[in-house]
């Protein structure tokens, strides 16, 4: 374990993209905010393999859920209180999603009354194209992030960089995560994945000055000033919203840090980028969903920071934002509402409870899933996001165990959804699809088996005669299965039937 | 843009349901378990909320508030106490001297102060609209006289709170002071010094807001100790 004292110079040097970066980011005294490496979904399966054999990995993740699951239930030690709770964050969420569309114009125009600019975007290209406006008309040269999962979702580090821009991710765990030119492996705790040895090694390799140590406390402060300098002088503030509630024109806004509030608060322009589900209609409706959201998703009973923002900076203010924008991002999510039982998709407040409780994800980690959202809730909603020609193994990940759909705060029924999913990928292409890419995984062989089993288990008769056929001709049982048998014995049926055996006996 | 926007809600309006679902009734759930307490057990329900958050909790009166900070600022060597200048505690501090710490109301916006706020001032003192007790939470407003920054840039945030203030949960604080008829700029939820557990699950305190968060609370029925 070396615990040198590396300056940036090495730094550019080991770092193979450091090359093509635009020299204005290597300035910034950190390590360069590396373009985020594009990983198409038809590596899946290669990736999975490689993450359950990683025995650090698996530990690390091991370890992470326990504790959030441990986390989570100490929260909610009252069974009617957690059922009753669930019940009026789903009816909050549903009530919001059924009236969507008005919901959308209303708090648009109670943000414009408070001063609030609103962007509508239909994909990330357009939110990307929206928010490089903005950065040009005011010079920006640095934008400090506070953690935002669709920012994430539209690649924005990646698209500022490439127009020059410095987007510097400013929680902690994103900030390892950038500095380390990964992707978060997860929604609430980006660097899970990474053990504390391996942060204090990128530390002491990626941040100037700064000598090896493996001190929490100590790296947390490595961290605080290095970012510090940043929301002094950064031009904008980037942040995500949790919340966006229509009748006031408020976006409210959950953290620990302090870091969101800086973001929101310090820098002269602050954007805020969301996705357009993510509305309720009254002020109160954030009560019950900001109580189940923390409690879900780290088993605290509040965060530190709960930040609602009604508006930039208004004369005789002395701090604030002089200019606050909100970007409405769509980019599939109206496809999910098109469709009555996909549009529960949209219920989701991103707590991650699916995530931790999830027996797949618990041992092939974030990274894996090669998406932006990881774990049950990412397999039904990146399909939508992302077409299911790169997405429609996603589905197929899952054991359908149902604990997601236990713990969803807001009772997303994501183990039914998977099944619907499956269909959708894996039925033969129709004209008038519901979503992009119906039918990408469609085998028609896979098909043919399928319908033929279906045929069979369906009618008493045909399953009597390829019983009676089975059983004489098992002999003929092939010795590969497919998948089946690269880690088990080969399926072959019994010499008798059980029908056989019930006669003898009678 | 305004092509995306009608493009966005006209694919909404031609698949949302033809009537809305009903209004969710949020008192079925927070009447039968609102807790008839006194006074006395709601201030011991939030302090030990918020001091599970690793915030400080002193008790003070009316009169000697502004003694009991200045015994606090001493003790943690405060030099400089950030405050806002027009309101009704900011004149009780006006009017005191603190031996050892330089009391400075806030003056301008802040541009012309930025750097001091990040690098000089080592603890900013506000007021707060009330609390929580269901979870030991402050709630502050800031204002024209109390910026934002107040409560989140300096290592220390000293806040001044009214014990009779104190609501026993976010819904009630919401629907008591009628919220949804007018928020300002910006309102905040505070539970403790700035943390993270970004790091293994390691909890560590003082990530980019205070490190210090204390809570003066004046309690003028007493006897809550």
């Amino acid at each position: 374990m070396s615990a040198t004292h590396a300056t940036a110079a090495t730094n550019s040097a080991g770092n193979p993209s450091a090359g093509s970066a635009p020299s204005g980011n290597r300035a910034s005294g950190r390590g360069d905010a590396r373009p985020i490496a594009f990983v198409s979904a038809q590596a899946l399966r290669e990736r999975m393999h490689e993450a359950v054999n990683d025995p650090h990995l698996r530990k690390s993740f091991r370890g992470a859920m326990d504790f959030l699951m441990a986390k989570r239930a100490a929260q909610f030690p009252d069974e009617s209180e957690l059922d009753s709770l669930r019940t009026l964050s789903e009816g909050i969420r549903q009530y919001s999603l059924s009236k969507l569309p008005d919901l959308l114009e209303q708090l648009e125009a109670n943000l414009t009354r408070n001063g609030v600019q609103v962007h509508w975007a239909a994909d990330a290209d357009e939110a990307n194209a929206i928010m490089l406006g903005i950065a040009r008309r005011h010079a920006a040269k640095t934008i400090v992030k506070g953690k935002s999962m669709v920012s994430e979702e539209i690649e924005f580090n990646h698209a500022m960089q490439a127009a020059g821009i410095d987007a510097l991710e400013s929680d902690m765990g994103e900030y390892i995560v950038q500095l380390a030119g990964e992707k978060p492996s997860h929604i609430i705790m980006p660097a899970i994945h990474k053990t504390r040895e391996q942060i204090a090694r990128l530390f002491a390799e990626n941040v100037p000055g700064v000598a090896y140590t493996d001190n929490v406390d100590a790296l947390i402060q490595i961290g605080r000033q290095v970012l510090r300098e940043k929301f002094e002088q950064a031009d904008i503030g980037l942040s995500g919203v949790n919340f966006a509630v229509a009748e006031t024109g408020t976006l409210c806004l959950v953290e620990n840090e302090g870091n969101g509030r800086m973001c929101t608060t310090v820098p002269r322009v602050h954007m805020a980028i969301t996705g357009i589900e993510k509305i309720v209609e009254k002020l109160e409706h954030v009560a019950p969903l900001f109580s189940i959201l923390t409690r879900s998703a780290t088993g605290q009973a509040i965060s530190t920071y709960f930040n609602m923002i009604s508006g930039p900076r208004k004369p005789g203010e002395k701090d604030g934002p002089e200019e606050v924008h909100l970007i409405l991002l769509d980019n599939g999510r109206s496809q999910a509402y098109a469709d009555e039982q996909l549009r529960k998709t949209l219920q989701c407040i991103r707590c991650g409870a699916c995530m931790n409780h999830c027996p797949v994800y618990t041992r092939i980690g974030g990274l894996a899933y090669g998406t932006t959202y990881p774990g049950p809730i990412g397999k039904i909603v990146s399909p939508h996001m992302m077409g299911l020609e790169q997405t429609h193994l996603l589905p197929t990940v899952s054991t359908l165990c149902g604990a997601c759909g236990e713990v969803c705060p807001v009772r997303i029924p994501i183990p039914e959804l998977l099944v619907r999913l499956r269909g959708e990928a894996q039925s033969k292409p129709h004209d008038n699809p519901v979503m992009v890419g119906q039918g990408a995984g469609y085998s028609p062989l896979v098909s043919f088996v399928w319908r033929t089993w279906a045929r069979i288990y369906a009618s008493p008769g045909n399953y009597r005669i390829f019983s009676w056929l089975a059983s004489r001709f098992r002999a003929l049982t092939p010795s590969r299965q497919s998948g089946w048998t690269a880690a088990r014995t080969p399926l072959t049926p019994a010499p008798r039937r059980l029908r056989d055996m019930v006669r003898d006996r009678q | 843009m305004s092509a995306t926007r009608d493009r966005i809600l006209a694919r909404l309006r031609a698949s949302r349901p033809a009537q809305p679902l009903a209004l969710p009734v949020l008192d079925a759930h927070y009447t039968p378990r609102a807790r008839n307490e006194t006074v006395a057990e709601r201030v011991a329900r939030f302090r030990a909320g918020i001091e599970s958050f690793h915030a400080e909790v002193h008790l003070a009166s009316e009169g000697d508030w502004p003694a009991l900070l200045a015994g606090l600022c001493a003790n943690k060597g405060v030099q400089s106490l950030l405050y806002g200048a027009d309101t009704p505690a900011g004149r009780r501090l006006d009017a005191s001297a603190f031996a050892g710490t330089t009391l400075r109301p806030w003056a301008g916006e802040i541009e012309g102060l930025k750097a001091d706020l990040f690098h000089r001032v080592d603890a900013g003192f506000t007021q707060t609209l009330g609390a929580i007790a269901e979870t030991g939470t402050l709630i502050v407003w800031p204002s024209e006289a109390e910026p934002r920054t107040l409560s989140l840039v300096p290592p220390i945030h000293f806040a001044l709170l009214d014990a009779r203030a104190i609501h026993p949960t976010f819904f009630d604080a919401m629907r008591a002071g009628n919220w949804a008829a007018g928020l300002p700029t910006n309102a905040l939820l505070i539970s403790g010094p700035s943390k993270t557990a970004d790091i293994q699950q390691t909890l560590a305190y003082g990530a980019h807001g205070p490190k210090e968060l204390v809570v003066i609370m004046i309690n003028t029925e007493g006897d809550v100790q």
